[in-house]
């Protein structure tokens, strides 16, 4: 088995900057990410957590965060990911965990997204979730995913 | 079911060829919301959709789906169709709309991600 | 022909809003884009949808649509809600997906 993640060293890591509304871009930094989790021989099941996760998140800066970042570190045992933007913060935590509710603009419905489920979606598939949002000033998540259970739960 | 026979089914057009050859589709998830793919699509499902976006295929690559089904003949760029040569995933385009595309699909036994998921547990 | 209450029946819906039951569904739409149903839907069709925002009740007394089907459990909001009981537009509840709406009433309309 091409099982390399036991064998790192150093922690691996990267940085993707994000911009709103650069659709265009949407999903490359999860997908380099997904790249590198794939060369690691990382299960696959985990993996897709950690894409789908990551995926939602850059989506979240492209839709509603001005400008932002995405950084993973992966060690051993775990990755995480932590997306920050600049954008207006999040009033209601508690509501916008809730599935279905979303303050995204018709145009981006029309683009399918905005549909209130990404938030949910990036808890479900984490091990650990956080976030942290000042109005005015922005969020931040982060986004640990476990790398060596075997990717059983959903 | 095979590629071959979905593309029979939706009176479909093969715009990259992914995986089409081994596949073989069990689910479906039909939807224009990339977010409700993200959370009930199954690995190696088929996404029918209306949606005729790169992101379609950021989603598939993302989520492990290898098919994507693009309905009411839509065209289709040449940047979603590099993107999905380049991501191995395959691409159909059909003239139907999606309810005629989905409810053919059904009668011919595919059937939604839910209902697969709770045929295998 | 099939009629809303036909359906409420072989999905299994729950009905959040009640409006005209005996309509007639003369087909049935599918997208979560309303500028394509607002497009390409017919007079008389049944929509079905993930989206639970007002804007889906104007889209269906323009479009002359016989109801709206929620699917994946999704419930309207508060102020879809109230309007559509303002213009007696009946919205369904379905607890599956749409692609097994589709199938059903694909099937109910296909007898």
């Amino acid at each position: 088995m091409n099982n390399k993640i036991e064998r790192i060293n150093e922690p691996i890591e990267a940085s993707f900057q994000l911009l709103e509304g650069d659709f265009a871009n949407a999903g490359a930094a999860s997908s380099a990410m997904k790249r590198v989790l794939m060369d690691l021989g990382v299960d696959e099941d985990i993996i897709r957590r950690a894409a789908i996760a990551a995926f939602e998140a850059e989506m979240n800066v492209i839709i509603h965060g001005v400008a932002g970042s995405l950084h993973y570190i992966i060690t051993r045992d775990h990755i995480l990911i932590t997306v920050t933007d600049m954008g207006p913060g999040i009033p209601n935590i508690e509501l916008a965990m809730q599935e279905g509710y979303s303050t995204a603009p018709d145009w981006v419905r029309e683009m399918g997204w905005g549909a209130g489920m990404g938030l949910p979606n990036i808890k479900k598939n984490s091990d650990e979730f956080n976030i942290d949002t000042v109005i005015g000033e922005g969020t931040t998540l982060e986004i640990k995913i476990l790398l060596n259970d075997r990717g059983e739960r959903r | 079911m095979k590629i071959a026979d979905i593309l029979r089914v939706v009176e479909g057009r093969l715009i990259a060829k992914g995986m089409s050859d081994s596949l073989e589709i069990q689910s479906v998830c039909g939807s224009d919301m990339m977010s409700d793919a993200l959370m009930y699509a199954l690995k190696g499902a088929l996404l029918i959709t209306s949606l005729n976006q790169t992101q379609v295929i950021r989603t598939a690559e993302l989520a492990d789906i290898p098919a994507v089904l693009v309905v009411l003949g839509k065209p289709i760029s040449q940047d979603m169709m590099s993107m999905a040569e380049e991501k191995n995933i395959a691409l159909i385009s059909s003239p139907m709309s999606l309810f005629t595309a989905c409810g053919k699909l059904y009668e011919h036994g595919l059937r939604s991600c839910h209902e697969q998921q709770n045929r295998e547990d | 022909m099939i009629t809303v209450a036909q359906v409420v029946e072989s999905l299994g819906a729950q009905v959040a809003v009640k409006g005209d039951m005996e309509r007639m569904v003369k087909g049935c739409y599918i997208s979560d884009l309303l500028s394509d149903v607002m497009a390409k839907s017919k007079e008389g069709e049944i929509w079905i949808t993930l989206q639970i925002h007002p804007n889906i009740v104007a889209v269906s007394v323009i479009k002359g649509l016989s109801a709206i089907i929620l699917t994946n459990n999704r419930r309207p909001e508060e102020e879809t809600a109230k309007r559509a009981e303002k213009e007696k537009m009946t919205i369904l509840v379905f607890s599956g997906s749409t692609f097994e709406a589709a199938g059903k009433i694909y099937t109910l309309l296909s007898q």
